[in-house]
């Protein structure tokens, strides 16, 4: 039986789908057998970020109302076998599945896979119910912004109210070390004061996510890069490890003082 | 009727009349014997003097709400008497319940998140944040073991202008006690307190009618003390 973890924001924009198909990457590289649900119906991007966009046949919604099997709609990943996705539909809204159907969808899933990592839509309205309803654990994407917290804050607050789910953790993400050093983003410390919620770990900002997100392909599998490890790091804790966090501070290398010297970052 | 034993007995005190009443007999003829008695007396009382006050004992006698008015409409028919104050030992239990939840503490351990509202009926005793964008209301006192983020609202009912607000780090977006509303300086207050983590009291300053937010040990020094503090 597999654990079903959604993914989830309250705002937009923080990397709940990157995060989504990064962790699904790093579990599958692992040797789990993963499935990513994404629940964003009407602006689906987790088939776009995985590079899987041209071979969805069903979807989400197809299953929901009977017009395919479960089977038939999932998605396998073109690099792992043991990765496989639901895609949301494209074509309408939110309010076309009920709670109560992605449960069931997820409950089916559990059966076959050992994690299915369920890929929020920002809000908190139907779309946010859908993904949490066949949840068994959560975790919560911020970034070092007042706004983002703020929203997390509210969602962590509605996470609380389902019994189901285990108490959220939470990932930060987008941290700019250099901004941090200045004092201009938010502390770590200050986020977990205010959300007072277990660290599940930390990403650095990086722009190896964007370019390999327009690939088509997780950053996670780049292993030089630092959201890369961070994501390993990420996958390996829900695994159960224990893994210490990332240090945030950038080596000042010779050229990175080269740098300094000249004003650049 | 009351030939052996009257049913209001009037006292003359120094400060103005006491009405003792008669606890078991009929409610009619107590305003009967009540009216017939002040009749009685009405040319004992100058014409042009000062109004006297009046106090009504209605021992262990239940008066409705209806009931209470109409005694003071019908004392206040003689233009100088005033009416002071109804008392009776008798409450019923809807009302002491009501004064019950009032009085009581309620302590809750939880964190009030953003976009939560948490309301009680009496003092609040907080174990936990109260995050920005979330809401703790109480019709008492509020005290908050960890940081206020968020908005207070205490004595929120009407007569709740002596509530106070305590919180071991002080850093709400807005307060509110009694009627009065107050918001903290947008730059001032922010650094010292999150870094030296003091425990502050808000309270209604009644002379200049705003909130004032001051360390405990600073309020508990002053002689005009917060009312419900000084109640303890």
């Amino acid at each position: 039986m597999g654990e079903a973890i959604v993914v989830t924001s309250g705002k937009g924009g923080v990397g709940k789908t990157t995060t989504s198909a990064n962790v699904g990457t790093v579990l599958a590289l692992q040797g789990k057998k993963v499935c990513l649900v994404d629940t964003d119906i009407g602006l689906r991007n987790l088939d776009v970020v995985m590079g899987l966009e041209n071979r969805i046949i069903y979807d989400l919604v197809d299953v929901a109302q009977g017009r395919c099997k479960l089977n038939q709609a999932l998605v396998k990943d073109k690099r792992f076998d043991c990765l496989s996705m639901l895609p949301a539909a494209q074509t309408t809204d939110k309010t076309a599945v009920k709670p109560s159907e992605m449960k069931k969808m997820v409950d089916q899933l559990k059966a076959d896979f050992d994690y299915i990592i369920i890929d929020c839509p920002a809000g908190i309205e139907r779309g946010f119910r859908n993904a949490v309803a066949g949840a068994d654990h959560a975790i919560v994407v911020t970034t070092p912004e007042i706004s983002s917290v703020r929203d997390a804050d509210r969602i962590i607050g509605l996470l609380e109210q389902e019994k189901q789910i285990t108490p959220p953790r939470l990932i930060i993400n987008r941290i700019r070390q250099h901004m941090l050093k200045k004092g201009e983003m938010l502390e770590i410390d200050e986020i977990m004061n205010i959300l007072a919620i277990d660290l599940l770990g930390i990403v650095l900002d990086d722009d190896g996510v964007i370019s390999s997100s327009n690939k088509g392909e997780p950053v996670a599998l780049n292993p030089s890069s630092k959201a890369a490890q961070a994501y390993r790091n990420i996958g390996r804790r829900i695994l159960g490890e224990t893994v210490p966090l990332m240090a945030i501070e950038e080596k000042n290398g010779f050229f990175q003082r080269f740098k300094s010297l000249l004003g650049m970052r | 009727m009351s030939l052996n034993h009257p049913f209001v007995t009037i006292k003359g005190r120094k400060d103005g009349l006491v009405l003792v009443m008669d606890d078991s007999c009929a409610y009619n003829d107590l305003l009967h014997e009540l009216k017939e008695k002040l009749t009685m007396n009405t040319n004992m009382y100058q014409k042009n003097g000062p109004d006297i006050s009046v106090k009504v004992q209605a021992g262990n006698r239940y008066l409705s709400e209806s009931q209470r008015e109409e005694l003071k409409q019908m004392i206040h028919t003689f233009d100088y008497l005033k009416v002071e104050d109804i008392h009776s030992n008798v409450m019923t239990v809807e009302e002491f319940s009501k004064k019950k939840a009032q009085e009581r503490i309620v302590p809750i351990a939880r964190i009030i998140r953003s976009g939560q509202k948490l309301s009680v009926e009496g003092d609040l005793l907080l174990i936990g944040d109260v995050n920005p964008g979330g809401t703790v209301i109480a019709t008492g006192n509020i005290y908050i073991l960890g940081t206020l983020r968020g908005v207070a609202i205490a004595g929120s009912l009407d007569d709740g202008k002596h509530a106070v607000i305590v919180a071991s780090v002080m850093l709400p977006t807005q307060l509110k006690i009694g009627q009065v509303i107050s918001r903290t300086d947008d730059e001032e207050r922010r650094e010292d307190t999150i870094n030296k983590h003091i425990p502050e009291c808000a309270y209604l300053d009644g002379t200049i009618g705003k909130i004032v937010i001051d360390r405990m040990q600073a309020v508990l020094k002053k002689h005009n003390l917060p009312y419900s503090l000084e109640k303890m």
